[in-house]
């Protein structure tokens, strides 16, 4: 474990990046990241977006180059297998374990109970996507499937996280940095109601395959599947038409019903997660650019003082350009 | 516009093209599916476009002195430096898009699975010119100096690491 | 086939929500009520005192009475309220993977909001003690198909009628649009008996909010695609509450399950009720949940 020193405490949190690429993996494990997130291109993941993803000989790759500068590999496999199509999660599971990765990160119950029968020594981390927000719910995949660390949703406040922590029933993992989903994450269908893919079954939210954009007098109309998630004004940017983000009109109001489109930032709380007993720090964002770990990622453990800027500027970004 | 020699430009574009999949093998199974699609790339200040077909069997780009006439997935279109600085990984495609200095018509998820292939390829302005390795950084460095520049004499938007915030 | 009628997902003033469970114990001709708050834990207090008199009126109506638990347990005090309901003399049905952790493997009903999306998952809480699951709404039928091809000691159940419910969230939007906090929220839900629409800028009718949780605008009506669920091993329905005529509603239901009517006549009764939305059916059919196929 090569975990780094926060705030010069002896405790230490252990830096997890994202990667999207094998050139992003490349980068995060440059910039000093304990450990890397990445999944196949496929359904199994959660990020199965075009263009990104490994695939068995890229994880294959991937995993000796991290292991030769002593960073972990975390492969997910955190959609939720199709009924009738288990083999496509299996398969991913076993090439993930023959890769080396180190380890697992499921959400679906079904995946779970077999990895853990197919793979007893195999590290298994719950997902986000399973919403494990409480010590019963913990208690549960801890109790039953031997999981080692949980993946907690981003909404918890400090205290929560804590509370959590302080039962000490697994290792605690939360999202230092990056998109906030306001919806229980693994429990929004709301992708699906719109487009017929959502993050469960498909690994996308809001599939760019149904974003289309039309200039409409002076107004750009951003849409899904035809339902007008946000109009921009010309000389206003746009975004990504991400379903909560979405401006909509409810109880004569217009406003953004769901989020505003902004970004979670623990910069101000570390010292605070740390005491709280968390064991590591997750950079969201496996779609984003390969500049995203290294710009930003890779500032929290190098000071304060740089991760705030590069924080502060992708939070000054992410108002106007915030996508996931 | 006809009477713009477009031949020469084509055999430079065809050249640069194949050197940059030679480079990257791995670029058309990354694209998947999208890689049979047709993407008219449309530098908005230049008198010709684009068609790039990335399939793996039969990769090409062409030339052509305008798109009216073209039939096309998705069309990508900005002005030259702006498309030459996202292949060379300068800008980020979502920031700019989304700052309207890039323009996205058609198939979303094909342009956006083009723009992670190439992210991913980290296409590098000397080897797409097919130099060799003793010059090549040379090269590069030289043209990505020329190209900020350029694109600050001309105003174009902010480079993605200089901190412009576009994450 | 048997019907359910599915907990009261809004927040009904207490006599109109007595009211609609003494109707539908003496006039709905269904197998089983699952009654109790799923939503906002700050409901459950004025329900406390008349939920034993409404479960009393419908056990002796004959009916299956299961209690329902919430879907976002997050405070002590509501993980302590579940185990409170699940050492009672009813079945449960749960709503969060914390709720099965707290039952210790006794017999349970799985709601639709426990992500069961696979023939594994079900064999794993049958083995915890769900002899009931009720299926998340995105399922297609192929899937539900598959799922049921596998089941043992739980019966599947599909929701066929309502809004679908397709999101929870730490946040009460309901509280949020009228820019108060979650804790001090004035129950404003209660204005909006079958949730408040969430028009798109362009007027289309799109989703629902409902307190913490958002649902679909469309009212999920299956009636042609019963036969092909109780085909693949489907041997309940789920109806869930509107303030439209539930009990004409659950009488064509019956009607169309023991066939007196065919699926267009279901429709025609159902079309005649003020539904909050359109009539909706994609899930089923593998498509956006939002058409109707």
């Amino acid at each position: 474990m090569t975990s780094r020193t926060i705030y010069g405490t002896q405790k230490t949190m252990e830096l997890i990046c994202p990667a999207g690429t094998p050139s992003a993996l490349r980068a995060a494990v440059e910039a000093g990241s304990d450990a890397v997130y990445c999944g196949f291109r496929n359904e199994t993941n959660a990020r199965n977006f075009p263009g990104l993803n490994f695939d068995d000989e890229e994880l294959r790759e991937g995993v000796a180059y991290a292991h030769s500068r002593a960073a972990k590999v975390l492969v997910a496999l955190n959609t939720f297998a199709r009924a009738g199509n288990f083999g496509i999660w299996q398969r991913a599971a076993e090439q993930a374990v023959s890769a080396g990765a180190d380890a697992l990160i499921v959400a679906d119950l079904g995946l779970i109970d077999w990895a853990r029968k197919a793979f007893p020594e195999q590290r298994i981390h719950l997902s986000v996507q399973a919403a494990a927000a409480t010590v019963p719910a913990i208690r549960f995949y801890v109790e039953h499937f031997g999981v080692r660390r949980v993946v907690l949703p981003r909404v918890l406040t400090v205290d929560e996280i804590a509370a959590i922590a302080a039962d000490g029933a697994c290792e605690i993992e939360v999202f230092a940095f990056g998109g906030l989903c306001v919806m229980a994450e693994g429990r929004c269908l709301l992708s699906s109601y719109a487009t017929g893919e959502s993050p469960n079954m498909n690994g996308v939210c809001s599939p760019a395959a149904h974003v289309a954009y039309a200039q409409e007098g002076t107004d750009l109309a951003a849409r899904l599947n035809g339902f007008t998630i946000d109009r921009y004004p010309d000389g206003q940017p746009a975004a990504y038409p991400t379903l909560c983000k979405g401006r909509f009109s409810c109880g004569g109001k217009t406003m953004h019903v769901f989020e505003e489109p902004t970004s979670l930032n623990t910069i101000e709380i570390l010292p605070a997660l740390q005491r709280a007993g968390v064991s590591a720090l997750k950079i969201e964002g496996r779609q984003r650019g390969k500049a995203y770990p290294d710009s930003d990622g890779a500032r929290l453990p190098r000071g304060v003082g740089c991760f705030a800027f590069g924080a502060a500027n992708a939070i000054a970004g992410a108002v106007s350009i915030y996508r996931r | 516009m006809s009477v713009l020699p477009l031949l020469p430009l084509q055999f430079a574009a065809a050249r640069m093209f194949q050197n940059a999949l030679a480079q990257h093998p791995r670029m058309a199974s990354r694209l998947g599916a999208h890689a049979l699609k047709r993407f008219a790339i449309d530098p908005v200040d230049c008198p010709f476009s684009f068609i790039l077909e990335p399939k793996a069997d039969a990769p090409r780009l062409t030339v052509v002195p305008s798109l009216a006439d073209q039939v096309y997935d998705a069309r990508i279109a900005a002005p030259l430096l702006v498309l030459l600085g996202l292949l060379d990984g300068r800008y980020d495609g979502d920031a700019l898009f989304f700052t309207r200095d890039l323009m996205i018509e058609g198939d979303t998820a094909a342009v956006l699975a083009l723009r992670n292939a190439i992210e991913e390829a980290d296409i590098d302005p000397a080897e797409v010119l097919g130099l060799p390795k003793q010059v090549a950084p040379f090269v590069t460095e030289r043209y990505r100096s020329l190209a900020m520049h350029l694109r600050q004499a001309l105003g174009a938007p902010p480079e993605i690491n200089c901190g412009s915030g576009s994450q | 086939m048997q019907i359910t009628i599915g907990p009261v997902l809004f927040n009904w003033s207490n006599p109109e929500w007595a009211d609609f469970y003494a109707r539908i114990a003496e006039e709905a001709p269904v197998d089983r009520v699952v009654l109790g708050e799923v939503i906002c834990s700050k409901r459950t207090p004025f329900r406390s005192d008349a939920i034993g008199d409404v479960v009393e009126r419908l056990e002796r109506a004959g009916k299956d009475v299961v209690l329902a638990t919430l879907a976002l347990p997050t405070l002590k005090r509501e993980i302590a309220e579940i185990g409170e309901t699940a050492g009672g003399d009813h079945m449960i049905e749960v709503n969060d993977i914390a709720a099965v952790y707290q039952l210790g493997g006794r017999a349970h009903v799985v709601g639709p909001f426990i992500n069961v999306y696979n023939e594994h998952t079900l064999k794993v809480l049958e083995g915890l003690g769900a002899r009931t699951v009720c299926l998340p709404p995105e399922l297609p039928a192929q899937s539900i198909r598959a799922i049921a091809a596998c089941r043992t000691t739980a019966d599947i159940e599909v929701l066929a009628f309502g809004r679908a419910p397709l999101a929870v969230s730490a946040r009460c939007y309901h509280a949020r649009l009228h820019n108060l906090t979650k804790d001090s929220c004035r129950y404003v839900c209660d204005q909006d008996r079958d949730g408040l629409d969430v028009d798109t800028l362009d007027g289309q009718k799109f989703l629902a909010v409902n307190g913490i949780a958002t649902m679909a605008s469309g009212v999920t009506v299956l009636g042609r695609e019963l036969t092909t669920l109780a085909d693949a091993g489907v041997s309940r329905i789920r109806l869930s509450p509107h303030t439209c005529d539930m009990v004409a509603v659950s009488a064509a239901y019956r009607d169309l399950c023991d066939g007196r009517i065919d699926a267009a006549e279901l429709m025609a009764v159902i079309q005649q009720q003020p539904l909050p939305g359109a009539i909706v059916n994609g899930y089923v059919h593998g498509r956006a949940g939002s058409v109707f196929a």
